[in-house]
């Protein structure tokens, strides 16, 4: 598959009055078309600034970021790259309905379209929202709000989705339900996406690939393809394979190894 | 797609159980209760005054009496001096509300855009919300003369400098998670304040409103007392130099009631907003 974005050799540092803090060291990496990496890591250890970078909202100190071979700041300056971002908690802004709350991003790039309005309409309609067009955000549950929130980064058609620990904020059955729904989503319609979780289970049964970082400053510590025999749409049928346990074994050990050492560190 | 969600149903409107009517009823009576203590307070209050006047246990030259005062009243109705002197305090004091709140608005959006501003700004905002106005006032006769421009800017001096700080403050504190958002989706910083921060402010654009319209009506009684020949502040002042109370304690309930029926528009403009 052809090479999407890369990134190389990628740093990024806080400061402030009292010191520097690295958060990122070196990361290199490459996202294929069409594969749904995951990223796990330690707390703190810098994996929504990554994402942050991603997404242009923060330019790296050190290192550069290509989309299909050119400079992705070029390609977000000359907005021929679209990147979708949907981060922990929904914010679906409670003063508009969910029809007004997903059409935002197309408001926002002035591309409200007869065509994109009808496109909207039609996720809507697919992912079971339509009838709630209407109706305030409060008065979704908490999976109805996270697929609103995806279906307004889908409106834009983005060509990278950037999940920053989308299902963090939901308790944990509908967490299962609704990671799998998106994640189904994002398969059926070939999407290359980037996923941020602290949850091993959720990397594994969700991505094709999953990148472990270390400590601040992140490096990245360890990338394992992941492969299933069996259809990924059912998360729980996943979790029963003897593949799963031995990714899950294989990325505890070296999380652990990571967290030992950041915590004798200290 | 097969989702695992399924969407709450229309739930039928169920029929009231003995409990709710019980709980309504109480709700009610509570309610009923409220509104006629607040009732009984002003009218026990009234009639001991009224009681104490005609008794001569008070000096009515010095505290009026409920009768007097609605005499007096009468009298202002018939040579319609009430609506001239209502009038124009009513006038400059929407004017001064409506001034303070556009004003402090477009300060608040100018500091909220350029940060170096706010900063450079800050000390001097702060103290100029600490001077007491009525200091100010003399300043304003010299430079603007006695009439209704100098009312105006002293409606406006006491209610802007602390709205555009509550503004200001408001914009500061809205969810960095939701502007970061905006500017996922492609927005600018225009986006950001058009979209989030303006919506979101909206209850404390609200409630800043309430407070200013019972500040600008104070700027303009401080105003009235030291450059006005009409008004109720005015009168105020007027009546106390010629020892009319019947005059003074008038124009006061006639200040109370305008205070009430300003912060009740201000509230029910709230109550739509929050219903939508």
């Amino acid at each position: 598959m052809n090479s999407l974005l890369s990134l190389q050799d990628i740093s990024y540092s806080y400061h402030s009055l009292k010191e520097e803090t690295p958060a990122l060291s070196n990361i290199s990496f490459e996202v294929s078309e069409g594969e749904f990496l995951a990223i796990v890591g330690p707390s703190g250890c810098g994996k929504s600034t990554l994402l942050s970078i991603i997404a242009g909202l923060l330019s790296p100190e050190k290192g550069s970021l290509f989309y299909k071979g050119r400079s992705l700041a070029c390609c977000e300056s000359e907005k021929t790259v679209k990147i979708g971002y949907m981060l922990q908690h929904d914010h679906l802004f409670e003063w508009r309905t969910i029809y007004q709350n997903v059409i935002l991003g197309l408001e926002l790039n002035h591309t409200l379209s007869d065509t994109n309005r009808d496109y909207v309409l039609k996720l809507l309609k697919d992912y079971e929202l339509y009838s709630f067009k209407d109706k305030k955000p409060s008065e979704l549950s908490g999976g109805m709000r996270q697929r609103a929130a995806l279906i307004r980064t889908m409106a834009i058609h983005p060509d990278l989705l950037l999940l920053d620990e989308p299902f963090s904020a939901l308790d944990s059955q509908t967490r299962l339900n609704v990671s799998a729904d998106i994640a189904q989503i994002i398969r059926q319609t070939n999407m290359t996406a980037i996923l941020i979780t602290h949850d091993l289970a959720e990397a594994i049964t969700l991505a094709d690939r999953v990148l472990v970082l270390s400590k601040r400053p992140a490096c990245i510590k360890c990338e394992m393809p992941i492969r299933f025999d069996i259809d990924r749409h059912d998360p729980m049928m996943i979790r029963n394979t003897s593949e799963y346990q031995l990714y899950f074994n294989q990325l505890w050990e070296v999380l652990t190894n990571e967290q030992s050492v950041y915590q004798s560190a200290r | 797609m097969n989702s695992p969600f399924t969407n709450p149903p229309d739930n039928p409107p169920m029929p009231m159980s003995e409990n709710q009517y019980q709980f309504l009823k109480a709700h009610r009576r509570h309610h009923h209760i409220i509104a006629l203590s607040r009732f009984l307070l002003i009218a026990v209050f009234l009639c001991l005054w009224e009681t104490a006047a005609r008794k001569e246990w008070i000096d009515v030259f010095f505290f009026s009496s409920p009768w007097g005062i609605l005499t007096y009243l009468y009298q202002m109705f018939l040579d319609h001096s009430f609506f001239t002197h209502t009038g124009i305090t009513l006038l400059e004091t929407i004017l001064s509300f409506l001034l303070v709140t556009l004003l402090s608005l477009l300060a608040a959006t100018l500091l909220w855009y350029i940060k170096d501003l706010a900063e450079v700004l800050e000390p001097y905002l702060v103290i100029l919300n600490s001077l007491p106005k009525s200091a100010l006032a003399p300043l304003l006769i010299v430079w603007l003369g006695t009439g209704t421009n100098t009312i105006i800017v002293a409606g406006i001096s006491v209610a802007v400098f602390g709205s555009v700080i509550n503004l200001y403050t408001g914009f500061c504190q809205a969810d960095a998670e939701m502007l970061k958002l905006i500017y996922t989706l492609g927005g600018n910083r225009k986006d950001a304040f058009i979209k989030v921060i303006l919506p979101s402010s909206i209850p404390l654009i609200l409630s800043n409103m309430k407070v200013n319209i019972g500040l600008s009506l104070v700027g303009v009684i401080i105003g009235e007392f030291l450059a006005a020949r009409r008004g109720l502040g005015y009168l105020i002042i007027y009546g106390s130099q010629v020892f009319q109370l019947n005059m003074v304690i008038t124009s006061i309930i006639i200040l109370c009631a305008i205070a009430m029926a300003f912060y009740k528009t201000i509230q029910s403009l709230e109550h739509h907003y929050r219903k939508k």
